[in-house]
């Protein structure tokens, strides 16, 4: 890989202890570059949602710094971190869809961080980014849902249409925290396969967490260990041996 | 495999015992200090019989006159309704732990709310009619100030059992506090709104129809004057139209709430 790019994720020194004094990450360093398809995995509690969270900021780390795309989002301020923010799509366990609303209206909320406040109070959304919304959706396979209330979509279909949201950003990183975790077997891989191809065909990086390993190995080009908020593992598929894996793996497994 | 033991006897809970015990002890005792006994309430109830007798003759003759301030009863409680909860929306938000993090404002804030929920919407309709006089506009002010208490406790309950995802989906889209609510926390308690204002209207319309007893406007007026002047004939036909009309707006605002939730 051309060492001239300019990372996209970069965590320097970063270290995060909660106020009750759990340690979440330690001095973790990582270099993501653009286009990567990366798989963060490890024991439940040993750090993998609070290193996602420490990417966008969802959670402030207590040293070190974070930098998206050269600019500190740890020191960001204001309208600065919202900024940052919207080039960061983020794709939820449990989805985080507003069931009441429709498919549409949700899609279009990966939106407002393009618009003045006041415009986003009485919810006008330029036609332009209703299209948009749209074509986020057909990337997903989902057009002839958009006008259905969230709520009456499958596990899996709600999982895409977040998805689509987070597309209609129009991120540079899109960040998938325990995607599949709610889903079945079958709607994993169309999830999976959905974020592939996002990551290949539109050049996004993909930074997400899993619990299976098969998973991580199928469809990462790199794959980051953590155990007790420590990066014990970093590096591409082929060298995560099962002796490696097995490593991340040692140890008990922590409540969060 | 261990041998199947025996189900342990739970422990005896004597302080739930001991709390009902001390419950029991407590009423009987504050019923002898205030010498309250079941006699008092049937001392009188020959008394009861007669008026009830005489309103049971009612004067029909009278009904164009209730007209007018059934009328005004009505507005009075969509207006003061109407305020309060539009006063109540924002400071729900205000005192919700899920949208205000800093535990000193929510506090002060709850507080006050508390306070404002403790005074009887009677003593806000006397207040307001040595405030602003007698009359209607008395009658809005005590009753917007009691759907404001109402209401905002019922509201920020519901904002505090949404669903906390898609306000963090949306933060992580880089949108802001006025943004999170909008599309967030809105879309999932507009329904419970409607719900709760729609319910506060129904009290107050029979609220207010008390409250005019104080002087503060609509039907109250005429039932004190009826009741001051011993025409329990009209005092019967008062009480049957608030009864008629109490009885339409809860059955509409019911059906109403129904298809909502």
């Amino acid at each position: 890989m051309a060492e001239t790019v300019k990372p996209v994720i970069e965590f320097d020194h970063v270290s995060k202890i909660y106020p009750n004094g759990v340690v979440g990450l330690k001095d973790i360093n990582l270099t993501i570059q653009p286009g990567e398809f990366v798989v963060v995995v490890g024991l439940s509690g040993a750090g993998k949602s609070t290193l996602m969270r420490a990417i966008n900021r969802l959670h402030d780390i207590s040293e070190g710094d974070v930098r998206i795309d050269g600019t500190s989002i740890t020191k960001a301020k204001g309208k600065q971190l919202l900024h940052i923010r919207r080039q960061i799509g983020m794709i939820f366990q449990n989805f985080n869809l507003v069931n009441r609303a429709t498919v549409l209206k949700n899609v279009l909320t990966g939106r407002v961080g393009y618009y003045p406040t006041w415009k986003m109070i009485f919810g006008l959304f330029s036609a332009e980014d209703k299209q948009r919304a749209y074509e986020a959706l057909g990337t997903v396979d989902l057009q002839d849902k958009v006008y259905t209330r969230a709520d009456q979509l499958s596990g899996g279909q709600q999982q895409r249409v977040s998805i689509a949201r987070a597309l209609t950003q129009t991120p540079q990183i899109i960040l998938a925290d325990e995607p599949i975790a709610s889903l079945d077997p079958q709607t994993t891989k169309r999830v999976m396969d959905d974020l592939r191809r996002i990551n290949q065909e539109m050049g996004i990086t993909v930074v997400a967490n899993l619990h299976s390993v098969e998973l991580a190995q199928e469809y990462a080009t790199r794959i980051i260990g953590i155990r007790a908020g420590e990066k014990v593992f970093d590096g591409p598929v082929a060298e995560a041996t099962d002796e490696a894996i097995a490593e991340i793996y040692s140890g008990e497994e922590q409540e969060v | 495999m261990t041998a199947p033991s025996s189900l342990p006897k739970r422990k005896l809970q004597w302080r739930k015992w001991a709390l009902s015990a001390f419950m029991v002890v407590g009423l009987i005792w504050s019923a002898w200090i205030t010498q309250a006994h079941m006699g008092m309430f049937f001392q009188n109830i020959g008394q009861f019989t007669v008026i009830f007798q005489e309103m049971a003759h009612v004067d029909w003759s009278y009904t164009y006159y209730t007209v007018d301030p059934m009328i005004q009863t009505l507005k009075m409680s969509i207006i003061g309704t109407l305020i309060g909860s539009a006063l109540a929306f924002p400071y729900a938000l205000l005192v919700s732990r899920n949208i205000v993090t800093n535990k000193v404002v929510v506090g002060i804030f709850r507080f006050i709310l508390n306070i404002v929920r403790t005074i009887p919407d009677l003593m806000l309709a006397a207040l307001f009619v040595a405030v602003v006089g007698i009359g209607p506009i008395a009658g809005i002010f005590a009753l917007a100030i009691f759907t404001f208490g109402m209401v905002g406790k019922l509201f920020y309950e519901a904002i505090e059992t949404i669903d906390p995802g898609p306000l963090e989906a949306l933060r992580a889209a880089g949108a802001g506090r006025i943004e999170i609510i909008r599309f967030a926390v809105v879309p999932q308690i507009a329904n419970y709104f409607i719900s709760y204002v729609l319910y506060a209207f129904e009290i107050n319309v029979r609220a207010s129809t008390v409250l005019g007893y104080m002087g503060a406007g609509g039907i109250g007026i005429y039932l004190q004057q009826a009741l001051s002047m011993f025409r329990y004939d009209r005092v019967g036909l008062i009480v049957l139209v608030i009864f008629a009309v109490v009885l339409v707006i809860d059955y509409i605002s019911g059906k109403a709430r129904e298809a909502l939730l």
